[in-house]
């Protein structure tokens, strides 16, 4: 058994493909550098990114996968995590050594593992579109900071580029601490110097930063949650489990809840 | 300084909150005019405490009304407070919570005051100033007021991404118990008008002969009813249904479970339990009409005239056709493997991939996410045991009921757990 160490990126994962394909190994593990432990007696090799291969199999996988499917490999590297890597790294063996529409093989443990994580991928962007609340601030850009559980950000950037196209708007990840700024004609990353004026790890901005009609917005906004709801029908439990309580935090209806 | 707008706010949210709708997806409107917002997506961007999704401003413009439907909470005799929203004021809100992603847009319905065109052309302003000054491109829904004109009907419709109005209780009968002034001809006449400029205006489109045809009610129509209020059976409800689906090819039937407002002896007491479980096993009917290909007289006839509440219809279904089972997964067509409880349409369409690479066995189907539990006693597949003996159906029955943990426990769920 061979062991390759990548560094948790696309293009290196793209590589390690590659790498396997040029040496020919035989048996093959991939593992994050993060994780990696050497062993004694084992054989690793460390997988240095290189764009040219990178996107020569990144060219042989168009040519193989349906579209959809295409997408879904390159959303499910932005879950961070290493089991994930390895399974990407087993299916895409899986899908060159078959013939064209091997992806449509749901008994195939490779494909069952992609298709999973795509929903819970799928799931934690749809939720970035309904969760993220906008503060607007004194100088009119609306600001939201979020801590998704996979590093989503990409995948919403336009969604929020097409909805609020009139408006001035910051979407900041806490955890991974970049954001994405939209200035009227583009969308661009950012990093924690761009917002180094608010502090990030309190939601609510200070009274003095926002908008003199930011405070009612909120206000009619909570008043309007708390109105619409029908005590007589209750069910707590199927509230938690489409507001998942990690969120909370970040909704300001739920102010005060946690 | 804020207390009128909040106080409004909140009457006139809570005569909103008994329309069930909160739909807000099937339109397609785009933000191309350098505006603000789209409709395509339908996001609940919150759940209130009951479980609800919250996708659009839900309001009423006011709540005076000049009828006196018993099971409305707005109704004339109702002794509560009243208020009235301006133009103005529901714009504002609107762009507002929208501009901070709170929501998909507004869900717009009034009390009747005056009459119904003095009604309509005031809901009427509010979405033209939305569309053309603020250039709104969210989703509303708008209510069609019964009774209201033609000409502002058409208007609307140019406006609005559905309309909706409610036949409240499911039969004629019933609605003429608690609404004497009120008949489901008067429903009928406007849906009807709605849904035959529908086609026109995409029949216009397909012809190519005007350039661009604008939008007329995009995300289309939907109704709803009163479950519980009066003695209908499951039946009534689901051929009325079945008869709005078919004839006046709405988007949605909305059930919703009454909850006591009144001391009207005509109807349940404050206090009584809404019907929750019927509601639930109603919707579970409407999604196997729409998405399972299901006859609404497999489910209910005059020899099943009401639901199982221990067991979903699928499975009753199931169980009195045990005829139709064993289905053989590896051969089966599309629609028979639709039909197997534990199995719903995102495994029904990757069994059919999959099984293209090779007969499939049980624990590949429990990997694709069937239900296997459930199924197992319905399906053959490739590692199936002979079976000596075919079970019979109240014996399956138990032994489903025994190894599922419903989610209607004994205890209604807003009832606090001692332990």
């Amino acid at each position: 058994m061979v062991t390759f160490v990548f560094d948790g990126s696309f293009e290196g994962l793209l590589t390690a493909v590659f790498e396997f394909y040029e040496r020919k190994p035989g048996q093959v593990q991939l593992v994050w550098d993060k994780y990696y432990q050497p062993l004694m007696l084992e054989e690793s090799i460390e997988i240095i990114n290189d764009e040219t291969k990178a996107t020569r199999v990144w060219e042989g996988l168009k040519k193989k996968l349906d579209p959809q499917w295409l997408q879904t490999f390159y959303k499910v590297h932005l879950a961070e995590d290493a089991q994930t890597f390895s399974d990407m790294f087993d299916f895409a063996r899986y899908i060159f050594d078959n013939p064209k529409g091997a992806e449509a093989n749901f008994s195939n443990e490779h494909v069952i593992a992609l298709s999973k994580m795509e929903r819970k991928i799928s799931r934690e962007r749809h939720r970035m579109k309904a969760f993220i609340r906008f503060q607007k601030t004194a100088d009119g850009i609306y600001y939201c900071p979020i801590e998704p559980d996979f590093n989503v950000l990409p995948l919403v950037a336009k969604f929020f580029k097409d909805r609020y196209a009139d408006q001035q708007w910051i979407i900041y990840d806490v955890k991974r601490r970049y954001g994405l700024y939209y200035d009227l004609t583009t969308v661009q990353q950012i990093t924690y110097e761009f917002v180094s004026n608010i502090d990030t790890r309190k939601v609510q901005l200070p009274a003095e930063l926002t908008d003199e009609k930011e405070e009612l917005a909120s206000l009619l906004w909570k008043d309007y949650f708390n109105s619409t709801n029908i005590p007589a029908r209750k069910n707590m439990k199927l509230h938690i489990q489409h507001v998942p309580k990690r969120y909370w935090k970040y909704l300001n209806e739920k102010e005060g809840k946690n | 300084m804020y207390d009128r707008i909040r106080e409004k706010l909140n009457i006139l949210a809570d005569a909103a909150k008994y329309d069930v709708s909160c739909a807000s997806s099937g339109s397609t409107r785009k933000n191309d005019n350098n505006g603000i917002g789209n409709s395509s997506s339908g996001i609940c961007h919150s759940y209130t405490e009951d479980g609800r999704c919250v996708s659009l401003l839900k309001i009423l413009l006011t709540n005076h009304c000049i009828y006196d439907c018993a099971f409305c909470v707005s109704r004339k005799s109702n002794d509560i407070k009243r208020a009235a929203f301006t133009v103005d004021e529901v714009v504002e809100l609107t762009m507002s919570f929208y501009r901070r992603n709170y929501i998909e847009g507004l869900f717009l319905s009034s009390g009747i005051f005056k009459n119904a065109d003095f009604t309509m052309e005031r809901l009427l302003r509010i979405v033209k100033k939305l569309r053309l000054e603020e250039r709104f491109n969210g989703y509303i829904h708008l209510k069609t007021i019964p009774g209201a004109s033609p000409e502002l009907l058409i208007e609307a419709g140019l406006y609005a991404d559905r309309m909706s109005i409610n036949l409240e209780m499911p039969t004629e009968a019933g609605l003429k118990l608690l609404a004497p002034d009120k008949s489901h001809e008067e429903v009928k006449k406007p849906l009807g008008f709605i849904q035959q400029n529908i086609t026109q205006f995409k029949d216009e489109k397909k012809t190519g002969l005007i350039k661009h045809v604008p939008k007329f009610v995009p995300a289309g129509q939907s109704t709803q009813m009163v479950i519980g209020a009066t003695p209908e059976t499951d039946m009534e409800i689901m051929y009325s249904a079945n008869e709005y689906y078919k004839n006046y090819s709405l988007k949605r039937v909305y059930y919703s479970g009454y909850i006591p407002i009144s001391y009207d002896s005509r109807m349940p007491a404050i206090g009584t339990q809404p019907p929750l479980l019927r509601e639930n096993r109603l919707y579970q009917t409407d999604w196997l009409m729409r998405f399972y290909g299901f006859e609404v007289q497999e489910l209910l006839n005059p020899a099943n005239p009401h639901l199982d509440t221990d067991i979903d219809p699928k499975l009753s279904w199931a169980l009195r056709n045990l005829d139709q089972f064993p289905v053989d997964i590896n051969n089966a067509d599309y629609r028979m493997i639709l039909r197997i409880p534990g199995i719903g349409v995102r495994s029904a369409q990757k069994i059919i991939q999959a099984r293209k690479f090779g007969k499939l066995r049980s624990d590949q189907l429990q990997k694709i996410g069937v239900a296997y539990n459930r199924a197992k006693h319905f399906i053959k597949c490739a590692d199936s045991p002979y079976l000596l003996r075919e079970p019979d159906a109240p014996h399956l029955k138990n032994l489903i009921v025994a190894e599922s943990s419903s989610k209607y426990l004994k205890t209604p769920q807003n009832q606090l757990l001692l332990f």
